[in-house]
């Protein structure tokens, strides 16, 4: 039995001359929660439509817990997927979708107040569909992906619209699932919030795979970041051109800059800034977080 | 294919859409039916387009379906617009990509969504009928028609054969609906088109040229839903033909739309 919950290998999908996705090639271990990411446009959702069988790849292979992604009717009955945020019939209750789904995939339909309940929508699961504010909608698409109690699972941006305490909760759940053994592989803006929970990542930058492993291989292959800020915003270009000048890249953000480079460069740094004329008010050493990786990966800013 | 019949089941049997249209059912089916006696003796006439529909014509063993089998048309109007519209909103609530992840056999999808509406149609059907025929029984007597005919041997036969019509007819209709659902992928555009068609654009046709009137999908359908005998715009067109051309374009608009469905992406 294969050990990986997904595994696609040159999968690729044109639209006429537009290439959306270019040869990704990708693999995802069972049981692990794998962070999907990638700037607006970069093929993350095509991919992930070509693996729930949606869409016909132009090219290579994949297989989605064992079985290879040509047949989907092998598979789906083990996949719960939450695409493009949740869509349901307006006119239906929350209850009355899901039991519209679970018939559908030939499941209980007992399962379905619990599922509610689980996502924090019981009190609600009579109402319909079209009164449901977007946290709402986006939980109800959780508790549908849910529904066939699946070996994996596939949410796209989940946490859109959740306020912070449902973002926990949706964190929480997907660990939780996770250590059950369910192989969850979730796509999301929140960087901050794949960071937290993802053991594996698969980084997208216009449809071509540019990171897949291990997350804590990512962030250890990076190198540190110095942060320096002068006491007068104005010498941040002359901190810029003196890194660069030592042969750092170095980049302004947030009215500071950020050097690439050993932690032990910061005390020339100082030095060379102090004979500079410039006074820093900050300069700290430390690694990037995913979502600093994330924009150095993907040039997205 | 019998759990996405099933499930579609769930979704029509929604109580503002099945009130709704067994509402709009019952009122034409009693309001053609009570028309062909209430105004019998009217200068105007009786039936659709101002034709004659006499005491002998009624007192007739097919008597008691005449109504019933008038309404077969407005019955096929009202499954285009539930079949177009329970199959394009799949594509305007994007819960198309939901019901293939539950249920990837494409095909599947089509002839378990096409089993329930046919279901919800017979409904329609056998409402319209028991509306329809119990409406001219009560009617009857005031317009001094005979009824002595009507559940004989031969009335029940015509009962049964005006119910096989004009189910023919509205699961024609409503394939018709299903497939413009299916190529427009809007409700919307789908009943507009499907209405303006059969209820304008082809009229225009008929009244520009009378003899096309046996090659329009509408009007053979509307003459099959006739059992072929003279009513209304149909009143020209054989039964075996209106089987054969109405059959054809169900036909091949089925396999059309068949063959999209399952090849096309579904990216929205």
């Amino acid at each position: 039995m294969s050990n990986t919950a997904i595994s696609v290998s040159d999968l690729s999908k044109k639209y006429g001359d537009q290439v959306a996705v270019s040869h990704a090639t990708f693999e995802v271990p069972l049981g692990t929660i794998c962070g999907f990411v990638g700037p607006n446009g970069s093929g993350k959702t095509t991919t992930m439509r070509m693996l729930l069988g949606l869409i016909t790849p132009t090219g290579g292979t994949g297989e989605i817990l064992g079985e290879s992604i040509k047949h989907p009717e092998k598979y789906l009955p083990r996949v719960g997927a939450m695409i493009e945020g949740p869509a349901f019939y307006p006119a239906l209750s929350g209850k009355e979708n899901l039991n519209v789904l679970a018939t559908l995939g030939g499941f209980s339909t007992d399962r379905v107040q619990g599922l509610l309940e689980q996502v924090g929508l019981g009190d609600r699961a009579k109402s319909k569909f079209k009164t449901y504010s977007l946290g709402m909608k986006q939980r109800l698409g959780i508790a549908a992906a849910l529904l066939p109690n699946p070996k994996l699972l596939m949410l796209d941006e989940p946490t859109n619209g959740l306020d912070p305490e449902g973002i926990q909760e949706v964190r929480a759940l997907l660990r939780s699932l996770a250590n059950d053994g369910t192989s969850v592989f979730v796509s999301s803006h929140l960087l901050s919030e794949l960071e937290l929970i993802s053991d594996y990542l698969v980084m997208l930058r216009k449809g071509e795979v540019v990171f897949t492993g291990k997350m804590s291989d990512l962030m250890l292959s990076q190198q540190p970041v110095i942060i320096a800020k002068g006491a007068n915003e104005n010498d941040l270009t002359l901190l810029l051109a003196i890194a660069q000048k030592a042969g750092h890249h170095a980049t302004i953000r947030d009215r500071a800059v950020h050097v690439q480079g050993p932690a032990e460069w910061a005390f020339e740094f100082n030095r060379a800034a102090f004979n500079a004329g410039i006074t820093l008010s900050q300069l700290t050493p430390q690694l990037p977080n995913l979502e600093e990786t994330f924009f150095e990966m993907t040039g997205d800013k | 294919m019998w759990n996405v019949a099933f499930a579609e089941l769930r979704k029509l049997r929604r109580p503002t859409l099945f009130f709704g249209t067994m509402g709009a059912v019952v009122f034409f089916s009693a309001l053609f039916s009570s028309l062909l006696f209430l105004l019998i003796d009217s200068p105007q006439g009786n039936s659709d387009r101002g034709r004659m529909v006499g005491r002998e014509v009624l007192g007739l063993a097919t008597g008691g379906v005449q109504g019933f089998s008038s309404v077969g048309g407005f019955l096929g109007i009202i499954a285009l617009c539930v079949f177009a519209a329970q199959t394009a909103q799949e594509y305007t609530y994007g819960t198309l990509r939901n019901l293939l992840v539950r249920q990837p056999g494409r095909l599947r999808i089509l002839l378990g969504k096409f089993i329930a509406m046919k279901l919800f149609a017979l409904i329609m059907i056998v409402l319209s009928a028991i509306v329809s025929i119990g409406a001219s029984v009560i009617l009857a007597p005031g317009a001094k028609v005979s009824t002595d005919l009507w559940f004989g041997a031969d009335g029940r036969h015509a009962i049964f054969t005006t119910f096989i019509n004009v189910t023919v007819s509205v699961i024609g209709f409503g394939t018709i609906g299903m497939v413009l659902g299916l190529l427009l992928r809007s409700p919307i555009n789908a009943i507009s088109l499907g209405v303006l068609w059969l209820l304008i654009v082809e009229n225009l046709l008929i009244a520009v040229k009378n003899s096309w009137e046996k090659w329009l999908p509408g009007a053979q359908l509307q003459a099959i839903a006739s059992g072929g005998a003279p009513s209304g715009r149909s009143a020209g067109i054989e039964y075996s033909h209106a089987l054969l051309v109405g059959g054809i374009y169900v036909a091949i608009g089925a396999t059309i739309a068949s063959f999209l469905f399952v090849r096309r992406d579904v990216a929205n």
